[in-house]
């Protein structure tokens, strides 16, 4: 029901009493201007976090091994630990129903060329799963596959700016590229959120590298992603549980920290998690506090405006309103001047992430906006605020008996 | 037109109760012009305020146009006010925010007419009342008489049956008084049945019958020569 007329009256009555409309909706500009704020700076603590995290997958574990720091059954302290393919073939099969992906790495620093270009990269080496854990995007030709893992074809997959030093103009799928004397075809081109350093990276099949480079079974790191489905606890005793079999099979002390080294990111990720969700929490209460208390001082303030109109409801009684239209001229009017308010408030909040995001920016808070998500239950909010901030007076307004209002006192 | 029958009505104070009204017969036939007279507490404007729909009678019978006024739920009672009665106050009870001429629309607002239509009816009672060109100011830029002739200009714009007047010239100067009545008269002259609560004996008179209370019963009811108010401006 669009009724016009009824618009007319509310914007009129508004319109005439400028300043107790402008004082009734200051609380809940207020309210929603410091709740914008607030949910700003916490999404922009948020992005923080995530863009550390954002190069790898969330649910990493990254497995390196060094030199055993104390003795322990019968082996001297010292001793070199070095992963081989069988560790690689342990845990993917004893671990498989927790395990996503898994990958072995192998670093080595190549020499590149092509034609006349020359320049120095890390190499890794590894199994295709490589791809999903280090979220790596191919936007040119294709990654390692199994194939190339069981024919130890010589290809390699290269960054982007890898691409972009070297091959310049040129395509560079099918061409070759010298890597340390040895022409290896390329495959694909690709390209990292990581940044820079992650696409100054080439990448080649685990066994071709192994069979060229000291022809062992040597790796240098485990890398896998749990699955998703497991919760951080879980997830953390996985870690745990995974060290502890590790440290077993290559007869390390259980306390030697640089042995074995398992890395594991929801141990991270937990803490990170629960202060965010915490803070999310935090913020949701003072905002919906401060709507609470901007709802209240509306509904006093809409108390008040009855009481003072109580003569002018009295008199649109006795010429004929309905209670029902009066009841939808007090709420309407408490709706539009909550909704006008807030998103006045909403403006001034968001004007004020705008305006402080270079200061806010050295305090690790990136990218401090308010989402048109958050706009939209905004607006639903402010109309069901309004709604409940004008039903207590219009109830109130809608009993107002005409005898009484229009006594002559 | 109007019918009242054995009409009842007490006020609860405290533990007791007050009977103000005590059965009270009044008709009232198309076109008369009734002046109700009494002093206070008689309960001349309780019976008003029964007439008006505005209160409700404890017992008895109103019938008003041949509908029976009974057991209203507060939509019907509001439906009834707009459709059959136009009401003049003493204080006249115009909304200070609205122009003279959103005054006199708003009873047609809430009768459902269109915003032109509103308009061109409010137009056309405020020619009658004479203040079609004061229809853009504010009832605080009006004076005394002229504020009542809005508000009988808003009376008449739902085209009711019967208009009730609650002293409607408590709070004007003599001068004012009787062109306001002389310009009542004309209405009843046209057709109108008209009501006017008043305790002036010189407002009475200018009225065709006059019925004075007492202590909640009628003490007299009598036809009268009217007295034309046109003679003493």
């Amino acid at each position: 029901m669009f009724d016009i007329g009824l618009w007319r009256e509310i914007f009129q009555s508004i319109n005439k009493n400028r300043t107790r409309s402008l004082l009734s909706g200051f609380t809940v500009t207020f309210a929603i201007m410091l709740f914008a704020v607030l949910f700003g700076m916490a999404n922009g603590l948020n992005n923080t976090f995530s863009e550390a995290f954002v190069d790898d997958a969330a649910n990493a574990i990254f497995i390196r091994s060094g030199t055993t720091t104390k003795a322990y059954k019968g082996m001297q302290a010292g001793r070199r630990i070095q992963f081989k393919n069988e560790d690689f073939q342990y845990i993917k099969t004893d671990y498989d129903d927790d395990i996503e992906f898994i990958t072995s790495r192998i670093y080595k620093n190549v020499a590149a060329s092509f034609r006349n270009e020359k320049n120095n990269y890390s190499l890794r080496a590894v199994h295709p799963d490589h791809q999903y854990l280090e979220k790596t995007q191919v936007y040119q030709g294709r990654y390692i596959n199994q194939r190339d893992m069981d024919l130890k074809t010589k290809v390699a997959v290269i960054g982007k700016l890898v691409k972009e030093d070297l091959f310049l103009n040129v395509d560079p799928i099918g061409k070759y590229i010298n890597l340390s004397g040895i022409p290896y075809k390329v495959i694909g081109v690709f390209s990292d959120e990581g940044g820079d350093n992650e696409e100054r990276l080439l990448y080649m099949p685990l066994s071709t590298a192994q069979q060229i480079y000291g022809n062992n079974d040597y790796v240098d790191q485990i890398n896998l992603t749990y699955k998703p489905e497991l919760d951080f606890n879980q997830a953390i005793d996985f870690g745990l549980d995974l060290e502890k079999n590790l440290k077993e099979r290559f007869t390390v002390a259980a306390s030697d920290q640089r042995a074995v080294r398992v890395f594991n990111m929801a141990m991270q990720n937990k803490g990170i998690t629960q202060m965010t969700s915490v803070l999310g929490i935090l913020i949701l209460v003072i905002g919906l506090g401060t709507l609470i208390a901007g709802i209240v001082g509306i509904s006093n303030i809409m108390i008040f405006i009855v009481k003072e109109r109580t003569k002018e409801i009295g008199i649109r009684k006795a010429l004929g309103a309905s209670p029902k239209s009066i009841i939808s001229i007090i709420i309407i009017e408490s709706v539009v001047i909550t909704t006008i308010a807030g998103y006045f408030g909403l403006l001034l909040g968001v004007g004020i992430l705008e305006w402080a995001e270079p200061v806010l920016k050295t305090y690790f808070i990136k990218d401090p906006a308010v989402s048109t998500s958050l706009v939209v239950s905004a607006t639903i909010t402010l109309i069901g605020a309004g709604i409940l901030a004008g039903y207590v007076p219009a109830k109130k307004a809608s009993k107002i008996k005409p005898i009484v209002a229009l006594r002559d006192d | 037109m109007l019918e009242i029958k054995q009409l009842h009505k007490s006020y609860a104070i405290g533990d007791s109760s007050l009977h103000v009204l005590k059965g009270i017969d009044l008709s009232v036939a198309q076109g008369e012009m009734v002046a109700i007279m009494g002093s206070s507490g008689s309960g001349k404007s309780t019976l008003l305020n029964i007439i008006g729909m505005l209160d409700e009678a404890d017992g008895g019978d109103y019938i008003l146009d041949e509908v029976p006024i009974k057991n209203l739920t507060e939509k019907k009672a509001a439906i009834y006010r707009n459709k059959f009665l136009g009401f003049i106050f003493q204080s006249f009870n115009l909304i200070n925010y609205k122009n003279a001429l959103e005054n006199v629309a708003l009873p047609l607002y809430y009768q459902g007419l269109k915003r032109k239509e509103r308009q061109e009816k409010a137009r056309f009672h405020l020619e009658k009342v004479g203040l079609l060109d004061w229809q853009t100011h504010l009832p605080s830029e009006l004076s005394g008489g002229q504020k009542q002739r809005v508000a009988i200009a808003r009376a008449l714009a739902s085209d009711p049956k019967l208009l009730l007047a609650d002293e409607p010239t408590g709070a004007l100067d003599t001068t004012t008084s009787y062109d306001i009545m002389a310009f009542l008269q004309q209405l009843n002259d046209e057709g109108k049945t008209i009501l006017i609560v008043t305790h002036e004996e010189d407002i009475a008179a200018m009225c065709k019958r006059i019925v004075r209370l007492r202590d909640g019963i009628i003490m007299e009811d009598k036809k009268v020569t009217q007295v034309r108010a046109e003679a003493h401006v």
